[in-house]
């Protein structure tokens, strides 16, 4: 059994009569970037405020860096960075004394370094140059900036991220995306909850998937990825012939056969390779020799944004 | 994880922990004292004898026998402008700043989302409602001292200054006589200490700040009422602002502190139970700001 950074075993939060996590079964690897995936109102935010003791869990237990939560926050919660729900600071301080404030707050934080700890980690997020201002003139990005600052004011055995990269402009996004890396290089545990499929894809190596309170899928990107089912596509224009091979070799015609057309206006024949174990190639010559003109093929693996989709479902409605 | 933070993460001895709260404490401090809205409190607080100083300069003595109490003496002896603000501003207005301290301590945080990154600090539960607590009896002391200080200089500067008769009958120097304007303003800082611990017990009930410094601050007046009321007076012991304005026993020679032990022995009670509720309803609240 791998060392585990967060582990959960039945976590479940109820507020009144409604189920906001149920049943949370969480096996974060020490080591690994962990993107937390999941549509708005899935759990994600609660799961997090469970794991750092903000929020008490109506059943189940909770470990983090191998100790209870929330029984043991005093001991776990200095060697944890976070940024939970979105950047908060005293609007009437400068970005600066806001850091020195929560630095103050840690009582493990050591107080002689505390200029030199909030200096680097400001230089670490770009915000040198805005140290002094007053917080209520920052811009979201600032903000979120500042918050990543907060949470790299101690050198952390786990990072909790929920939503990063919110509110930033694309340099500030590449810049998360290589924070992240980096402490992965350093062997710091990511934990980054996001809806951005796209980063999560790019830096994570562990992924798992909230929906309506449930986690419905976790293990390595690679797990994750193959277990979502890859796709053909066929450029042709015959595409009724063609569909009758893919449909004769078992494999699941989209939207009912009616398949559709690229930009050229070409023909496109697309398929679920489903539970029919049929060879690329195979297919190609059957449709060779059925007279089919290929004059495209591909096979798709499901990108991790399909395969969100395929547990999380289609709808664009908050599910609770 | 380096060796240097893993040994910053474990601390050696009690007085790491010591030192970590009093730079807590010198931080919330620092906090509430960089904030525009406690120096216009102070502000405010310090125009109330500067009113009354440049009232009773422009339309000379007030009739004996009317306003409040000491308002006769100022034109003979400008010390009595600070006693004077005192008993203007007990009732009122200082019971409203101290509501807008005491209940912004938690709830404010919470408003700003700043309470959850000052637990994930971690500042601990019980420690942070200490140095929250601690940090507005530091305001109720500069508060009543603003008044204080701020009515000796105006009364210095506008009217004559001499010796002090005091209740007795005896007089004293004007050096003893800032003595027990010391002791005095001692006694009204204990006197709001219960009042700040019912702050801070409503301010963590709700996460609108507004909520908790209005309730605080009708709750220095309900009790006023009730204090005034004849029929209620088996209550009258009980209530937190029975002994506001009874400091005159420290203007005698020599000075009488039974009230300030009643007061004081009030206020303690008051602090050890609001004190006991904000903790308890603390520790399990479930931080969702």
């Amino acid at each position: 059994m791998p060392d585990l950074a967060i582990e959960t075993h039945g976590l479940t939060k109820r507020f009144r009569s409604q189920t906001a996590v149920d049943g949370l079964d969480l096996a974060v690897p020490r080591g690994a970037v962990f993107g937390f995936l999941g549509p708005n109102g899935s759990g994600k935010t609660t799961t997090i405020r469970m794991l750092l003791g903000l929020v008490a869990a109506s059943a189940g237990d909770a470990r983090v860096l191998g100790a209870d939560m929330p029984r043991h926050v005093d001991a776990v919660l200095p060697r944890v960075g976070a940024l939970v729900e979105g950047p908060a600071f005293s609007p009437y301080l400068s970005g600066e004394a806001n850091l020195r404030r929560f630095d103050a707050a840690d009582r493990h934080a050591p107080r002689g370094t505390r200029s030199a700890r909030v200096a680097e980690a400001l230089d670490r997020v770009g915000l040198s140059h805005a140290a002094r201002k007053k917080v209520h003139a920052y811009s979201l990005g600032m903000k979120q900036r500042l918050g990543l600052a907060n949470a790299l004011l101690m050198r952390r055995e786990l990072l909790v991220l929920d939503e990063p990269t919110n509110g930033l402009d694309p340099q500030g996004t590449r810049e998360v995306r290589a924070l992240i890396r980096s402490f992965a290089d350093d062997g710091t545990t990511v934990f980054v909850s996001s809806h951005l499929l796209a980063e999560v894809e790019q830096v994570c190596s562990h992924v798992g998937v909230m929906s309506v309170g449930r986690l419905v899928a976790q293990g390595t990107l690679d797990e994750f990825r193959d277990a979502g089912e890859a796709r053909v596509l066929v450029r042709t224009p015959d595409p009724g012939p063609g569909r009758a091979v893919l449909a004769r070799l078992g494999l699941q015609l989209d939207g009912a056969g009616q398949g559709g057309a690229d930009a050229a206006g070409e023909a496109l024949v697309a398929a679920r390779l489903g539970a029919a174990a049929v060879a690329p190639e195979a297919i190609v010559s059957a449709l060779v020799d059925a007279g089919v003109r290929v004059r495209g093929f591909d096979v798709e693996r499901a990108s991790l944004e399909q395969r969100f989709v395929e547990l999380t479902g289609e709808g664009f409605d908050i599910v609770q | 994880m380096s060796s240097e933070a893993a040994t910053a993460a474990r601390p050696a001895t009690a007085s790491v922990r010591a030192g970590g709260t009093l730079s807590l404490l010198g931080s919330e401090l620092l906090t509430l004292f960089r904030r525009r809205r406690t120096w216009a409190m102070i502000g405010a607080l310090a125009l109330i004898p500067v009113l009354i100083g440049i009232a009773l300069r422009v339309a000379g003595p007030a009739p004996s026998g009317r306003g409040p109490a000491f308002l006769g003496q100022i034109t003979e002896n400008g010390l009595f402008v600070g006693m004077t603000a005192l008993v203007v501003a007990i009732p009122l207005f200082l019971p409203l700043t101290i509501g807008v301290v005491a209940g912004d301590t938690i709830a404010g945080e919470a408003s700003h989302g700043t309470l959850r990154y000052l637990l994930i600090a971690p500042a601990g539960r019980i420690r942070l409602l200490l140095v929250k607590y601690t940090a507005a009896a530091v305001f109720c002391a500069a508060a009543t001292l603003t008044v204080v200080i701020a009515g000796t200089i105006v009364g210095w500067v506008l009217f004559p200054i001499g010796p002090v008769t005091l209740l007795s009958g005896v007089t004293v120097s004007v050096g003893e006589a800032l003595l027990r304007f010391l002791a005095i303003a001692a006694y009204v800082t204990v006197s709001l200490l219960g009042l700040s611990a019912i702050g801070l017990f409503l301010s963590t009930l709700t996460t609108v700040p507004v909520g908790a410094m209005a309730a605080t601050a009708i709750l220095a007046v309900v009790s006023q009422i009730v204090d005034a009321l004849p029929q209620l007076e088996a209550l009258h012991p009980w209530l937190f602002t029975h002994y506001w304005l009874g400091f005159g026993d420290l203007l005698r020679e020599p000075p009488v502190w039974d009230s300030f032990v009643d007061n004081a022995v009030l206020q303690a009670g008051y602090v050890v139970v609001f004190g006991a509720l904000a903790i308890g309803r603390f520790l399990t609240k479930d931080v969702l700001s």
